[in-house]
């Protein structure tokens, strides 16, 4: 269920890398767990973002979650037709639901992150508590 | 500490609903989803399983007396079979919980409390019992509780039972079968629709949900979370304890003034909020819009021109408005109609305005 092109990481966000630009985005349990989405803050192109820290917020009715950038870079795209309709998130995290597109300066941080087998497994594990 | 359960539990697990620690409950946040669950609701009808609520019975012959000290209003302005809402005080005016008062007769009063406080409030009430002529039992642990709510749940409710819905007005109640269960009927509810709360003996609750759901089908109902009682209950402007409520908070303050009789001859706080009426208050109670993008959550910081002038008590995306909208306690010289302030979200300003509450009220009321 978890597509194999993906890299993921222990707070449910996702990157892909397509050479040295990284989308991100939240993971299909991220946003089962956070329920119907209805607010997105991401930040505006141009922006800089660090590796391993928060660049915006997805909030649900009831919970409020930071979004960790895989990556450190500029944001060079953004996804505006989530800000309108943020269930966008709900239904496709993978596809319709990205969030931003980041060139990389720096990839490093991607190195400690889940393959699509190992996320599985460690949602697995998650799910035993 | 390991969670309660009610006996409903295995019908929430079984359906798979997403579960949540709620005040020491284990209870049932959302089925299918806040918002479709909000929309039944409001359109349809929805099944609550509200049965971590506390139940306090009163009997004696000063039942009434002893329960018009506790509360700021009056059980001597209900009738027999009558329910009243009202808030409950320390001496200072702080708020101890929120109730709803069942009225037997004066010898013999029922009080449905907040889940969380029951142990408070039932150890609060023995303690200002003193020197009264009655006497009063816990008796949440016999007790379970559905609320049915929505515009079709007369319609839905009246297939299982005998007793005639219409005839029971807002805020009454009696006694009746529901699917051959013995149960306390009453029109109540917490989320700004009509609807009706009935309370039973836990062994048949099981089974009691799953008749309610079967009747409903046609109608579309559908069990609802502990996420959209409380938008329902937000956008109705119903106060809820820990939020608008509190310690800290007086009745006056909240908006609830018109539960506070400060004719009666004596209640706790009464000394307290008659000072705070005549002195005017500091701070009220306000719907706010946000204006700029984002929402505002509990406890978030209100400030205007730089300056604290209060905080968010609830706040939230609003299914039925589809903006985002909030309940602010903030100083009374700005608590006016259209008034600009900053909602502190993660210390970032960001505009919103005063507008009138409710937020939603149901056609016809």
């Amino acid at each position: 269920m978890n597509p194999k092109d993906l890299k993921y990481s222990k707070d449910h966000d996702w990157a892909r890398v397509e050479g040295n630009v990284v989308t991100l985005g939240i993971t299909d349990h991220a946003q089962e767990s956070l329920g119907d989405v209805v607010f997105v803050e991401i930040p505006a192109v141009g922006a800089t973002v660090t590796a391993g820290q928060s660049y915006g917020t997805v909030e649900s009715v009831k919970a409020v979650s930071d979004i960790v950038a895989a990556v450190s870079g500029k944001v060079i795209a953004v996804n505006e037709a989530i800000i309108d309709a943020p269930d966008t998130l709900n239904q496709d995290p993978y596809g319709a639901g990205w969030l931003v597109r980041v060139e990389a300066t720096d990839q490093s941080a991607m190195d400690a992150m889940m393959n699509a087998e190992e996320y599985d497994a460690y949602l697995a594990a998650e799910g035993d508590h | 500490m390991e969670l309660k359960r009610t006996p409903i539990y295995a019908e929430h697990a079984a359906a798979k609903a997403k579960l949540i620690d709620f005040g020491g409950w284990e209870m049932p946040v959302q089925y299918a989803g806040v918002i479709e669950e909000h929309q039944t609701v409001r359109t349809k009808a929805g099944l609550f399983d509200v049965s971590h609520m506390g139940e306090i019975d009163v009997r004696g012959p000063q039942a009434l007396e002893l329960v018009n000290h506790w509360i700021t209003n009056d059980v001597n302005r209900i009738a027999d079979g009558q329910i009243l809402y009202s808030p409950m005080c320390y001496p200072n005016g702080g708020i101890v919980d929120d109730l709803l008062v069942y009225r037997y007769s004066p010898e013999h009063i029922y009080l449905v409390v907040n889940a969380s406080n029951t142990d408070k409030d039932f150890a609060w009430m023995q303690e200002q019992a003193q020197g009264f002529n009655a006497e009063l039992h816990n008796v949440s642990p016999e007790t379970a509780q559905l609320a049915l709510q929505g515009p079709l749940a007369e319609k839905i409710l009246q297939k299982l039972t005998n007793v005639d819905l219409s005839a029971i007005k807002y805020y009454w109640f009696r006694h009746g079968q529901i699917a051959g269960v013995e149960c306390l009927i009453s029109r109540t509810g917490y989320t700004g629709e009509d609807g009706f709360e009935f309370y039973f003996a836990p062994e048949k609750a099981a089974e009691l949900w799953r008749k309610v759901l079967e009747a409903g089908k046609p109608e579309g109902i559908q069990p609802i979370g502990l996420g959209a009682r409380d938008t329902l209950r937000f956008e109705a402007r119903l106060p809820l304890y820990g939020n608008e409520l509190g310690p800290e908070i007086s009745p006056l303050e909240a908006g609830l003034g018109i539960f506070v009789k400060l004719n009666k001859p004596e209640f706790n706080g009464k000394e307290a909020l008659a000072k705070q009426k005549e002195a005017g208050l500091s701070r009220k109670l306000v719907g706010l819009e946000m204006i700029e993008r984002g929402i505002a959550r509990s406890h978030y910081p209100i400030q205007k021109d730089g300056q604290d002038i209060g905080f968010v008590t609830s706040g939230s995306y609003s299914p039925t408005l589809n903006k985002n909208i909030a309940l602010g306690l903030i100083q009374s010289d700005l608590a006016v109609l259209g008034e600009e302030m900053d909602i502190m979200i993660r210390n970032k300003p960001v505009k919103a305005k005063v507008i009138p509450t409710p937020f939603y009220k149901r056609a016809g009321v």
